[in-house]
Order: structure tokens, then sequence, then C-alpha cells
């Protein structure tokens, strides 16, 4: 019996390509996945170009106006879009400018030619169109990025953990980096990525975004009495999570 | 008759070329033999990195810039650490700047193996991406991923992983390899020099076109070493510049067709990357890498872009080689635990810059009181555009004979030569400093 393999489809938005280049670092020791499925659109990889697809990874953030034709033409072709990465899923270190003023930030970078280049603030690809799944992280775990195809080839939709980053890093038997002095919002934050920064002896940083009720009010106060001031606590909050930050502050983009 | 003409009429659009680093499309128009539009057009989202450092602490700043691009995410770690212990005075130790420099070999291979086999070897053997490569040449593609998985994991034996390094921090790092580590990634780069004649072996069999068209090369230089964290500033034309004089350089300037900046020192155009290291300091190569350049034909100073890639090649044994260098260094003194080296004050004013796989890279940071209140960055592909697009304007009146399909093509095997990469060029801005 044959069976059509599936195809399925890479694009990318504002974002560093990251996420690209760890799927192709992932086929490093899963090449087999390539007999599964067939690859007609990867822009970084390859020049031939399908746009018969029936699974969408989409990296980056929709950052102006004039990318959400792309994105929506994405959705209408193909059965299953998947959002790849930080920027995709969460809007990711591209909102950190979202906190200043929009016409500030493209003087500061682009001057008095600002106008010659369109912009918006910077969102999650979920704001313009319906997302089936997500693989977070900044960049996304490889790991984790062949599991969710293998389930995705089954006719599942991956879930996300629901657990905090906490319980994986303990499991790991690691150090809590707050007993060296540093931060972390492993309390807030969803597992999945093996705890890889407290394991290499830093605070998590939020890629993979909150979980589903964060105790926010709770990880303020061990934050204070770890002698973090009001603006340290935000400079640590600010960075992957700004956009799901301003969300729950009710701020809108400036 | 079709095709070809004595005064052909062409219009090329190549709307998001493949195989490169972001978006950017070839736009060129030929009216009656005469060339009347030539442009290589970035229209990557632009993402606004200097204004995004504004008001952080400086800590923050290495981690939050590697995300500018996936591939150099090293590259720009180092650099912007080297620009915040610069401003605010941190020694390094000997144990730090031998990680920081294998680490960083790391990604030197990691983006040269990537580009030499997936982005540009396809070209040359007529297939429009590695993966039917894969069926037809199933040893050179296992050979890349061999060689590339060794690249990925010098940079996770080192700092957690390559994109985007985690344990890299100001004045030194938050994690430490185990001798255990550093002796099976010793054993590698020693079996992997096999694959890597092999690489050199396959080189010689591709007929790079022959065009050429001289230019400016600028590249970081040392007196007593491949340089590729710290220098100074050198020219194939003449002069050297110490860091802080590099906007000297760069000249920056916009163009309306393009989300990233362009720059010109001492002609219209100037080119970085490994051509421009080469031809810039071709004596300090690693013996080894310099038998790879007089088998590949690469000679100092070649003006010819689609010899980039050869140029990578050598890189990439001098990289091997100079990698084995220094974990054998590493093993012999061995690796301690260290708390980073702690800045000498928390206000003050400071260039890095490092050769990262494109090119030479510029992070420029103001600091006061701990939080960065300026912040500049020039990327390589933004110093190579204009060269890229002078070749074009050069290349495409001597190929006006081929058909159409063909002058795309070497118009697309000319950008790619050039490695551009379009994340990272787009975000750059005037120096302003509140």
């Amino acid at each position: 019996m044959t069976q059509q393999k599936p195809k399925i489809a890479f694009f990318d938005f504002a974002s560093c390509e990251g996420c690209q280049l760890t799927v192709i670092d992932s086929l490093q020791t899963n090449l087999e996945l390539l007999n599964a499925v067939e690859i007609v659109n990867f822009r970084e990889a390859m020049s031939e170009k399908g746009q018969d697809y029936q699974i969408a990874f989409i990296e980056g953030s929709c950052s102006r106006k004039s990318d959400e034709a792309r994105l929506q033409a994405i959705r209408e072709q193909a059965d299953i879009v998947v959002a790849l990465g930080a920027c995709a899923h969460l809007g990711g270190v591209n909102a950190v400018r979202n906190r200043q003023p929009l016409e500030d930030v493209r003087t500061y970078v682009y001057g008095n030619k600002a106008d010659w280049y369109e912009t918006y603030p910077a969102r999650p690809i979920s704001q313009v169109i319906t997302v089936d799944a997500t693989i977070p992280g900044c960049p996304i775990d490889r790991d984790e990025f062949i599991a969710s195809v293998k389930m995705l080839l089954q006719g599942r939709i991956p879930k996300l953990p629901e657990t905090p980053l906490c319980v994986e890093c303990k499991l790991l038997e690691n150090q809590c980096v707050y007993t060296m002095g540093k931060v972390c919002l492993g309390p807030i934050v969803r597992a999945g990525c093996k705890a890889i920064c407290p394991s290499f002896g830093d605070g998590c940083e939020g890629c993979r975004g909150l979980v589903s009720e964060p105790n926010m009010e709770s990880l303020k106060q061990v934050m204070a009495e770890h002698g973090m001031a009001d603006q340290d606590i935000s400079h640590k909050l600010d960075l992957f999570l700004t956009y799901q930050m301003m969300n729950l502050e009710n701020e809108e983009p400036k | 008759m079709t095709g070809t003409t004595l005064t052909p009429d062409i219009a090329i659009d190549v709307h998001h070329i493949t195989r490169v680093e972001g978006h950017g499309n070839i736009v060129v128009d030929v009216e009656k033999g005469e060339l009347k539009r030539c442009e290589l057009q970035i229209v990557e989202a632009p993402r606004f990195f200097e204004a995004m450092l504004r008001g952080r602490p400086y800590g923050q700043a290495s981690h939050l810039t590697s995300r500018i691009c996936g591939i150099c995410a090293v590259g720009h770690a180092t650099t912007s650490l080297r620009a915040t212990e610069t401003a605010l005075g941190v020694e390094l130790s000997e144990q730090t700047i031998l990680l920081r420099k294998l680490n960083f070999y790391g990604e030197i291979l990691d983006s040269h193996i990537l580009h030499v086999y997936m982005l540009v070897a396809p070209d040359f053997l007529g297939v429009g991406s590695v993966i039917p490569l894969a069926t037809s040449a199933p040893d050179v593609v296992l050979r890349a991923l061999r060689m590339k998985k060794l690249s990925g994991d010098i940079c996770a034996v080192i700092a957690g992983r390559h994109t985007h390094p985690i344990a890299m921090t100001v004045g030194g790092f938050t994690h430490f390899p185990t001798m255990e580590k550093l002796e099976q990634l010793r054993e590698r780069l020693e079996a992997v020099r096999a694959d890597v004649d092999e690489t050199v072996a396959l080189f010689q069999t591709l007929q790079i076109p022959d065009f050429e068209r001289e230019t400016e090369h600028i590249a970081l230089h040392k007196p007593d070493e491949y340089a590729f964290i710290d220098g100074v500033i050198k020219s194939t034309d003449s002069g050297e510049w110490p860091l802080d004089r590099y906007l000297e350089v760069t000249n920056e300037y916009m163009v309306p067709h393009s989300t990233a900046k362009r720059a010109r020192n001492q002609r219209e155009a100037y080119a970085v990357g490994a051509m421009a290291r080469v031809n810039v300091n071709y004596d300090l190569l690693h013996p080894k890498a310099k038998e790879a350049a007089v088998a590949l034909g690469l000679k100092p100073v070649c003006h010819n872009p689609y010899m980039i890639s050869v140029a990578q090649v050598v890189e990439i044994v001098h990289a091997i080689e100079d990698s084995i260098v220094l974990t054998d260094a590493l093993l012999k003194r061995g690796v301690e635990w260290e708390e980073p080296a702690p800045p000498a004050r928390l206000s003050g004013e400071g260039v890095g810059s490092c050769e990262v796989p494109r090119g030479i890279l510029f992070h420029h940071y103001k600091i006061e009181d701990g939080l960065i209140v300026g912040a500049n960055g020039v990327i390589p592909t933004t110093q190579n555009l204009q060269n890229a697009e002078e070749d074009m304007r050069a290349l495409v009146p001597t190929i006006l004979d081929r058909s159409q399909e063909e002058i795309t093509l070497a118009l697309e095997m000319l950008v790619r030569a050039y490695d551009p990469c379009i994340s990272c060029s787009t975000h750059l801005l005037d120096v302003r400093f509140e």
C-alpha cells in the first residue's frame, strides 16, 4: 500500500531563524524523518517552492501590517498551523520594544528615514491567524520538535506541559540558582526544555511562556526577598514575556 | 530568434532569494543591452534591537543580542560581551579567553559547513537543495551532518548550545566543561580531519565561476594570531584603525530599497567575511589551512567573490586545527570553576568587535550606572551589501549572452556566495547617544 507523504512547509517572519536552524540540527540525528514527510517549502535551506502543503511551521512574530496577508494565505492553505518558537508563540524578544513609543523606536534606529520602513507593535502569530499547535522556546528544543512532528503525523495535536520549570529542574537534581544568588523565572514558566538554562548556571528567562495560572505575586515576593529591586524584576519579566506581561497588565502597546 | 540577442531586454525579479538567511530580492532590468536597474533589496521586517537595549541592565545584553541571529548567536554574544567588558573595565582570565575562542570556532565551523555544503554546494551539483543529495550523494550529506554536529557539540559542551548560548556572561562563564567532555571533543576533532580533507577534495572538483572585481577588503587583525575576537581593523587598500574608531570605516548610509543599511570606506563599497580575513591575514593561517588554500587555488589578494566559499573551506581547516591546539591547552592546564571577573566600574563606553562567520561585527554600548543608555551595532551583511550590488552591476554586462535563467542563477549564486545574513542586518541605527 502506498500512501502519500504529508507535505510540510516552513515559513519565517520577524525572527533570527534560529528555530529553523534548530530544525536542521534536529535532523542530524533523525534523518529517517525525511522519509516520512515531504518538505515542499523551506526557503532558508532549499530552492524548491511548493504551495501545496498540509502542515505549516511558522517562525517569527508578525511585526508589520503587510505580513498579515502572507500569514492568512498560509492559514488558508494549511490544515495545521504550528507556531515555531518564542517569536511566533509569544512575540518573543521582538515585543520588548512594545513598551516604548513606536515612533521613538523607529526614529532611534532609522533616524529621519524611519518612514521608509513599515512596522507596528510585534505580536504572536495567534493574534493574526488561528494556531493549532505550538512548539515553544528560544530556540525550540530539538527533541520536543521531533516528538511534536511525530504526534502531528499520527494525527494528534501536541499538548504543552502544564507544570512549571521548577518541577523539571528539581527532577534533574540541579542546584537551585536562587541559592547561587541568581534570579530565575522557573516557578511561573512552562517546563519542557530540560531546564537547560539552570543546568548551565543561569536563571530561566521565560522563553517558553507562562504556565496557565502563574502565581506572579508570589514570584515577585521571592525575587524581592532575594534583593531584586522592582526595576530589576520588570527587566527580568520583560525579556521573552513582554507581550504576555502587557496583556496581564492590560497595557496597550505604545 | 529567442533567448539571446545582441541587445537583449532582461527583467529579473527574484523574490525572496532561497538558501540565504533572511528575506532578500534581486531586481535587474536591462533595456536594449543597457543595465538600467540592479538592486539587492532587503525586505526583512525591521527588528529594532538597539532600541530594545536601551534601559536594560548590562548583564542582559549578550542574551538579548544573540537573538539578532540564530546562525551567529555566539558571535553576537561574544561581541556584545567584549563591548560591555571594554566599557566597564573587565579583565578576563586566560581560561575564559581559551574557552571563548574554542566556543567561537564551534560557531565558525557550524556556519561555514552549513553554508558550503547545504546552501552553496547544491548550485554546483545541479540540485535545488541538499535534500535530493541525501539520496544521490549520501556520503556527502552524512559527512556534512557529521561535521556540523561536532561543531554544534563544541558550543553545547562550553555554553549549553550554539543557538542561543547560555553559559557566556560578562567576565566569564556560568558553567564549565568537564575534562571528560573536552577529551571526547579532542578525539572527535582528531577524527574529523578525514572529513575536512574530503571537503577540500570536493571543492577542488567544483568549477568556481571566473569573475573578478577589485575592491577593498576589511578584517580584524592581530600581530600574532589569525584574529576572530578583538584586534585592530585592517584594510587591504591601506590603513589600520583601533576599534573605537570603527565609525570612520563603516560610514553607514541608507537606501530606500533595503531595510538594511549600507557601508563604504575608501571606495564605493568594501567586502568583509572569510575572503577578507584570508586576504588580510593569510600569513597567520594554520600551515594546514595554507596548504588547503594552495590546493584550492586561493591566493591573496583574491577578488573573485565566488571564491568566498573556498575561503570558508580554508577557514574550516584552520578552525579544526586551532580547536585541537586550544583543546590541548585546556586539557593541559585544566578547567577550574571561576567566578566571572568583576567590572571595575558601572559606567563607561566601549566597542567590541569579532570576526563572526560573515565578517567583522561591531557592538558599541554606552552604560550608565549599570544600565545601557546607548547602543549601536554594525553587522557584516550591512557592510557587504553594497559590495555585492557592485559585483552584480559589474557581472551582468559580461553575461548578457546567456539565457535569463542562467543570468538569474549566476546572480543568485553570487549573492549566496556572500552568505548574507539578513536577519542580522535589518536593525541598524544612527549612533545617537542620549
